[in-house]
């Protein structure tokens, strides 16, 4: 344990027998509790959960974590949050087209994006604004596609992040193949740390019912590739719950497919980091895939076009609401004396200058000259792109002052 | 003597071997293409020789096959892929249509996909259902995606290596009925230049009618113009070769000289190449033409069962009765 370890570890309570997998009815789900599968290591108060059958694997990364680590995710927790709000903001003033927030989330995504190492390389769906904070991405990168500019555009290599897919469930596929590309440059069971490599696939519940995700399961499964499948399963595919997706929930689902699979409150930021980190480390090892599943909720609508009125009910979302991610690692550090006002201020602070800056540099973000639209259509060069690009220019320039 | 009388297959085979001794990120993944060789035996021998890492005997999935060749073309390889026949491609569509072809323009040319999608395509070979298909026409309409057809061994041979090396991602369209069609393929680049991979090649020159087209049909368009030389027709056969893009150049001025065209093709005509071609030559070569442009193609049905494709598919007939129609205008 470190000198600034973050608390002390928590007395064990006497075993209890670990929970037997039960198949559910398709309406029996409770979507506001995880069942006692479920990882957690701070409950819904800031409170420090005991050991359990259940968490007990992944305490010891959790006892390693200094006040440091601690203040740093909880800052991480409240930048994202604000980053999204900006989003969901400059969307309702008329600066983007669209924006799919991920309020409710924040733990989830930066549990997982902060348990990866530089030379992992992770494949989001496009709600996963977290993990790009985690990955360095700059948070106006992500605005470019939702304005309408491009359709991503950014150096994936760079930061190891690559772009948003939209398509549910595609890049479960591109992640394994990339994971495959690591197995097979030797970058994994090397011991270097520095080298040994793992790749995380992004996606949500209702990406789980893709073919795409399921074929993705059985590739890696095959290969035995360095991937983490990490599901937020935030209750909601727009407007169907998880019943009307599958009938056995995705952790328990990854067995099927010959690899483990492991159920995390995806509220806990504590947790998900421990067990995300479990399973990177058991993937560079070369001990093959994990799926993790973070039980979390969509405490926004699908996106800024959607309206959740129509299809739950409010009492659901104020249960979620007391369970919030932010409110409790700032409860759990506040109790533990890692954090102070001072502290959480100062991070209140920064909130509000990073959000100027995005809000700043999304209404100055120039629309690309027309014939950009012609560019990068293919590598080489292509006669029928290269002929209309030039016959759009002459027909742009033939009207009186041209355009 | 680098010359060798190969078979089309054996010429795909040596020249995947080729670009596999050519470059180490080079990978073949499909069904059975591993010990088998796949089922048409173009990769016989060559996981025995590079491994099962660089000749992957993949899941039977296709989405699957296509999505992860994604993910290592973006690691830096580059993924050729068999898809088992071209009925069998649909379930990869959408990674196709949705990711490959978008990939470079989408990241604003900061990813390439530099991955070739092999596909034995066209009927004439008594197969069941799905087995038989030309739906070239679909991945020709894309944006982003190139999409070749080789007619012989040379081709084979040297287009694969193409479309290898190309860094765009490549549909490579076999004409799995002349696989075992053999010829002399020069192997020795030295010997001379193999053509560009999106040129048309005027395989039998003439001045009549002008005869596009690619794939299986190049066979059967030759075999058409032997019969009307003996009628005293002069047909002048062009295998495009490229599907897309198209090398125009080389089509129009074949129609300028001979004012007539013929498009043959196996796929159904509605919508398929020759409807594009047909729509290019008549705007660029208007006041050359003595006919409309003709298609003969399959007819607009499902692909029908084996005992009806000879007559679903173009033969001589077919392609000498339009040429006689084009003639008689």
């Amino acid at each position: 344990m470190p000198d600034d370890a973050m608390e002390s570890a928590p007395q064990a309570p006497a075993p209890v027998r670990h929970h037997e997998t039960v198949v559910t009815g398709p309406m029996e789900h409770d979507i506001t509790d995880g069942g006692p599968d479920m990882v957690q290591f701070v409950d819904g108060d800031g409170n420090r959960l005991p050991t359990s059958p259940a968490n007990e694997a992944y305490a010891k990364i959790v006892e390693d974590l200094t006040g440091e680590d601690g203040r740093s995710m909880y800052r991480d927790l409240v930048l994202v949050r604000r980053i999204d709000a900006e989003g969901h903001a400059l969307q309702r003033q008329g600066e983007l087209g669209l924006w799919p927030s991920l309020l409710g989330q924040e733990a989830a995504q930066v549990g997982a994006g902060r348990a990866m190492r530089r030379q992992d390389y992770a494949f989001p769906g496009y709600r996963e604004h977290g993990v790009a904070w985690c990955r360095d991405v700059p948070p106006e990168n992500l605005l470019g596609m939702f304005r309408g500019v491009n359709h991503g555009g950014w150096d994936s290599n760079a930061n190891n992040f690559h772009l948003y897919t939209i398509v549910i469930g595609n890049q479960m596929l591109h992640a394994t193949g990339y994971a495959m590309g690591v197995q097979r440059d030797g970058d994994v069971g090397t011991g270097d740390p520095e080298r040994d490599t793992a790749v995380m696939a992004f996606t949500g519940d209702g990406g789980t019912a893709q073919g795409d995700y399921n074929e993705a399961l059985v590739f890696a499964g095959v290969a035995n590739a360095p991937l983490v499948f990490f599901v937020q399963n935030n209750q909601w595919a727009i407007s169907e719950p998880n019943y009307k997706q599958f009938r056995i929930p995705p952790y328990q689902r990854a067995r099927g497919f010959g690899f483990p699979g492991v159920r995390v409150d995806g509220n806990d930021v504590l947790a998900v980091y421990a067990v995300t980190k479990a399973a990177l480390d058991a993937a560079r090892a070369g001990q093959g895939p994990t799926l993790i599943e973070a039980f979390t909720y969509r405490m926004g609508a699908h996106t800024t076009s959607d309206d959740p009125t129509k299809y739950r009910i409010a009492a659901e979302v104020d249960i979620w609401r007391e369970k919030d991610p932010i409110a409790r690692m700032r409860g759990f550090l506040a109790s533990k004396g890692h954090a102070d006002e001072e502290f959480f201020d100062s991070v209140d602070k920064e909130a509000d200058e990073l959000a100027a800056r995005i809000r700043k540099a999304c209404q100055e973000m120039p629309d690309p000259p027309k014939p950009a639209m012609f560019d990068n259509v293919y590598v080489d060069p292509h006669p029928v792109v290269e002929r209309e690009k030039a016959d759009f220019i002459a027909y742009q320039a033939s009207f009186e002052g041209g355009k | 003597m680098t010359a060798q009388k190969l078979s089309l297959a054996k010429g795909l085979n040596a020249g995947l071997r080729k670009a596999m001794e050519d470059d180490p990120k080079v990978v073949l993944m499909g069904e059975d293409v591993g010990k088998l060789g796949g089922v048409f035996r173009i990769t016989e021998g060559l996981q025995k020789d590079f491994g099962e890492d660089r000749v992957i005997d993949t899941p039977l999935a296709e989405a699957g096959i296509v999505g992860t060749a994604i993910g290592l073309a973006l690691r830096g390889y580059r993924p050729v892929v068999e898809i088992q026949f071209d009925g069998f491609i649909y379930p990869a569509f959408d990674q196709i249509v949705s990711q490959v072809s978008k990939m470079h323009a989408r990241s604003l040319g900061h990813l390439r996909l530099p991955m070739v999608i092999r596909v034995p395509f066209g009927g004439g070979i008594g197969a069941v259902e799905h087995h038989s298909e030309s739906n070239e026409a679909y991945f020709a309409h894309t944006a982003g995606l190139r999409v070749v057809s080789c007619a012989d061994p040379a081709d084979a041979y040297w287009m694969i290596q193409q479309a290898i090396f190309s860094d765009d991602p490549v549909l490579f369209y076999e004409p799995k009925r002349r696989y075992h069609e053999r010829a002399e393929v020069e192997l020795d680049e030295a010997a001379g230049a193999p053509m560009p991979l999106h040129g048309a090649r005027v395989a039998r020159p003439g001045d009549d009618v002008t005869v596009l087209t690619y794939g299986p049909m190049v066979k059967t368009c030759l075999d058409a113009a032997g019969a009307a030389e003996g009628e005293g027709k002069s047909l002048e056969v062009i295998d495009l070769r490229s599907l897309s893009p198209l090398d125009t150049d080389t089509i129009f001025a074949s129609v300028r000289k001979t004012g007539r065209c013929v498009v043959v093709h196996e796929a159904s005509t509605f919508l398929a190449m020759g409807a594009e071609l047909a729509a290019q030559v008549q705007r660029e070569c208007f006041y050359s033409l003595e006919a409309p442009v003709m298609r003969v193609g399959g007819y607009n049905i499902p692909y029908p069962p084996s005992r009806f494709e000879e007559d679903f598919l173009p033969d001589l007939d077919r392609i000498l009765d339009s040429v006689d129609q084009a003639l008689a205008f």
